[in-house]
């Protein structure tokens, strides 16, 4: 039962720190949120919200600063700390177990007990669900739900351990709208009842309909601390802060055409994304902006072949391409190159020369080791990778991977996807990067690219597509984009656009 | 390099200490073990020879589990890839027997066993990568239902005139089997064939397209797909591969050892073969003399019942220590042992903040 309605619980994150290598993810963070107060934490990517939710529910431990509840400080270095201290998190992909019943996700994580009142849980778990008209049927499998339904078993979940504060991270991505208007009245009433939500959002309208007050994060630091209702204006002002930087890249679009889609639907188990029309053309370089997991790997992921679109043609060239193997987008000059270098681009335990020579096209049956010699070290001059032939690849510098992933992509090729061409990259390396694919564009290639890095976006990009949520814009000339249109988009206002 | 071999040489010299404790518990002396079965593998020609006669199908099925396990795949189906080989051998012997002439019809027993293994592999590929069935189960699975077929021929449609046993088949006409040299059980063909797979395996893995693929696909299937390599047709590979060497190596039990089709054909070889492989780990020169050192154990074992009145099993226990000395060795040398035992030393006297770093997420998301 719940136990513990009627606790009230203010807490206090002060001067928090956190640091991952050379990014200071958290730069002494203070937030207050009062009992029974839904408080908003809205950022762009990397602006620190995770890593600060993430330290208060114990995911990521702090290097400085002090946590308080209601004025006491207390030890939070484990989930299960956060859970005894009555805090819960409600990640963006729930942590469940699909392929158990929605009764065994729900009895997961109770403390103590050798054995499991079921009859106990299945009681409970109807009085939590009824109280907030959630509709679950607990023989159900998990992996037969939808994200909406998963959460709220989630947060039915929590509810039983007795958490008086629930973090609910990016709730909105990939709900249905009736999910959403549930979730939104359960976080209503769960204020009510004097429990306190911190809701982790980009959407300013999400923040704006359920919050009372919202603090905005930017590269780690707070940057405001407002009530709502509040102007979008000043949100995407204080989100962004600043001048987006101006486009450097020249002119290379040709006539014809590299890239179409029509009516594209595709889905996964948590995005929809529709794209009704989409026209790239040769030497055109399309940047893919919003927050991470919006959908822009999807459409990349569909472009080179790897994903199957649920509806709708693709065209490579004049060619369709619609329901073709991978086999045929390689060979009809398609590269990519995913942003998860040693798990999806190279291959741990071989060295550079055998992945040079692993792209060699076979002539015969053996491999001419010398001549492929000559090549690694023509490669390994050429994109200036700091390795030997003989050096396996999870020795190299991220750097120096991404370099090598690059080396590795055939040439010539009519249409590049890249996942965060840059990432990871010092500044002169990203320089470097860019005229390399800059000298593609040149011979003709298509590139579209996803970052996290609007910079880079506003830079190197002919034509941006925002994504938020599935939903994905009209392609806009990156000469019309300005920091405040680019933050609503990101933020999930699109119809403004449209004036 | 180093660090792993000496890892590797303490953990060999801890199990070498079990091996002698175990022998001295049970009444012997480890010294006295060691000379006996020397001397019974390698002691008369005749016994040399059973040892060369065991060691031509361990290479066989050790080179062919060089293809699976560089695939990243643990064929334990490599026995009822031996036994359906073995079964596939009977086919052209009984059906041709007495119509072609011998030589011909060894030739094409030796073909069907290939094919039969190759077959079993095949089965095995098909469930893996199609039937989404972990290779381990679907070969377990595929080695029963090999015995079956084998133990259903024996009793049924194959059996002997007269009264059907476990004993097999009827041995069939002398003219038939594989010559040897001289009087023993040594086939200088069994031997050609094993020393040819290894040679071949050797040459593919290093030099060869195929070989290369095979390593990536096996390290990294995803990457692999991204960068083009046909996947599914590399497993496919490996598994058939597999399957044909161990049915040669089928072929060569009934052919060469037998002289019929028995119950248990492979004789567990293909269960050695993978200790052998897995203690060579991706070290291909290394197969022919642990290959010879295994086959020389289980030779020179039998003698220990008749000398110094011990279990012949012996073999299987020493075999099996010096398998897992190397694995622990291996291991151990990649977490890096004494560093973590220092580490825990050291952990106990700091604060609880410094040892919660290893628990981190390493990602940096606003």
């Amino acid at each position: 039962m719940s136990h513990h309605f009627g606790f009230r619980m203010k807490i206090e994150l002060q001067n928090i720190s956190k640091r991952f290598g050379a990014v200071q993810a958290s730069d002494n963070v203070s937030l207050v949120v009062e009992a029974g107060s839904i408080h908003g934490l809205l950022g762009e990517n990397g602006a620190g919200k995770s890593t600060l939710v993430k330290v208060l529910s114990g995911f990521i431990s702090r290097d400085a600063g002090v946590v308080l509840l209601d004025g006491q400080p207390v030890e939070i270095w484990t989930p299960a700390d956060a859970i005894a201290a009555g805090i819960g998190m409600l990640h963006q992909d729930p942590l469940d177990f699909p392929p158990l019943s929605v009764l065994d996700n729900f009895m997961v994580g109770r403390p103590g007990k050798l054995l499991i009142n079921r009859h106990q849980a299945i009681k409970e778990f109807r009085q939590l669900a009824a109280q907030f008209n959630f509709n679950l049927d607990i023989n159900e499998l998990v992996s037969n739900l939808t994200v909406g339904e998963r959460q709220q078993l989630e947060i039915l979940r929590l509810l039983s351990l007795g958490v008086s504060t629930l973090i609910l991270d990016e709730p909105t991505t990939g709900i249905s709208a009736a999910q959403k208007s549930a979730l939104f009245s359960a976080a209503k009433k769960l204020a009510t009842q004097g429990k306190s939500i911190i809701f982790v959002s980009h959407k300013l309208e999400d923040v704006n309909e359920l919050c009372d007050r919202v603090t905005v994060l930017r590269q780690g630091q707070v940057v405001g601390d407002l009530e709502i209702p509040c102007p979008d204006e000043t949100l995407v002002e204080l989100m962004f802060g600043r001048e987006l930087a101006p486009p450097i890249k020249p002119r290379t679009r040709q006539a014809e055409l590299a890239l179409k889609l029509e009516n594209v639907s595709l889905t996964t188990d948590r995005l929809t994304i529709n794209i009704r029309d989409l026209e790239v053309y040769k030497g055109e370089v399309i940047g893919l902006a919003g927050l991470e997991g919006s959908g822009q790997q999807l459409l990349l992921r569909l472009c080179a072949g790897l994903l199957q679109a649920a509806s709708g043609r693709i065209y490579i060239g004049n060619e369709d391409m619609t329901g073709q193997p991978y086999q045929q987008y390689l060979n009809a000059g398609v590269g990519y190159s995913p942003a998860d270098r040693l798990r999806e681009g190279l291959i741990q335990g071989l060295s550079i020369h055998e992945h040079v020579s692993l792209r060699t096209p076979p002539r015969g049956w053996f491999i001419d080791w010398r001549a492929t010699l000559q090549k690694t070290l023509h490669t390994i001059a050429l994109f200036k990778i700091r390795g030997k032939p003989q050096t396996k690849v999870e020795r190299l510098s991220g750097g120096n991977q991404q370099r090598t992933q690059l080396a590795l992509l055939p040439t010539p090729l009519n249409l590049l996807l890249m996942e965060h061409p840059t990432r990871g990259l010092d500044i002169e390396s990203v320089l470097w990067v860019w005229q390399q694919l800059i000298a593609r564009c040149e011979g003709g290639t298509a590139i579209l690219f996803n970052s996290a890095d609007l910079d880079e976006i506003m830079q190197y990009s002919d034509r941006v597509i925002v994504f938020s949520g599935g939903a994905v814009s009209e392609p806009i000339d990156v000469e019309s984009l300005t920091v405040e249109r680019l933050g609503q988009m990101i933020g999930g206002k699109f119809e403004r656009n449209h004036q | 390099m180093s660090r792993t071999f000496y890892y590797q040489a303490v953990s060999l010299s801890i199990a070498l200490g079990f091996i002698a404790a175990i022998i001295l518990l049970m009444g012997a002396s480890p010294i006295e073990v060691i000379s006996k079965m020397g001397a019974g593998a390698f002691g008369t020609p005749g016994q040399f020879a059973r040892v060369i006669a065991t060691l031509a199908p361990l290479l066989l099925c050790t080179s062919g589990l060089m293809f699976t396990f560089t695939a990243g795949l643990y064929n334990l189906g490599i026995e009822g890839q031996i036994v359906a080989g073995a079964i596939a051998t009977m086919v052209p012997i009984r059906v041709f027997q007495d119509i072609l002439p011998a030589p011909l019809v060894i030739g094409l027993a030796i073909l069907a066993g290939a094919l039969g293994g190759g077959l079993w592999g095949l089965f095995a590929g098909v469930l893996n990568i199609y039937g989404r069935v972990n290779e381990i189960f679907a070969g377990l699975g595929l080695n029963f239902v090999a015995d079956g077929l084998a133990l259903y021929l024996i009793f049924g449609p194959w059996q002997k005139e007269g009264v059907a046993s476990m004993s097999g088949t009827e041995q069939f006409k002398e003219s038939l089997w594989l010559p040897t040299f001289g009087n023993t059980e040594a086939s200088p063909i069994a031997m050609g064939l094993g020393i040819a797979a290894l040679v071949l395996t050797i040459v593919v893995m290093r030099g060869t397209h195929f070989g290369l693929q095979l390593r990536a696909v096996g390290r990294n299937l995803q990457a692999s797909y991204i960068l083009g390599i046909p996947s599914v047709r590399q497993l496919i590979s490996a598994f058939v591969i597999c399957g044909v060497l161990a049915g040669i190596a089928g072929s060569l039990q009934v052919l060469a050892v037998f002289h019929r089709l028995i119950p248990s054909i492979s004789s567990n070889l293909g269960f050695l073969a993978l200790l052998v492989a897995m203690l060579v780990g991706f070290n291909t020169w290394m197969i022919l003399p642990v290959s010879l050192f295994f086959s020389a154990l289980n030779i020179g074992s039998l003698q220990l019942p008749l000398n110094l009145n011990l279990e012949s099993s012996l073999a299987g226990v020493i075999q099996g220590m010096l398998v897992l000395a190397v694995l622990l060795g291996r291991g151990l040398s990649e977490v890096n042992a004494f560093s973590a035992v220092k580490n825990q030393i050291s952990s106990l006297f700091r604060k609880r903040q410094t040892t919660r770093k290893g628990v981190e997420e390493d990602e940096v998301e606003g």
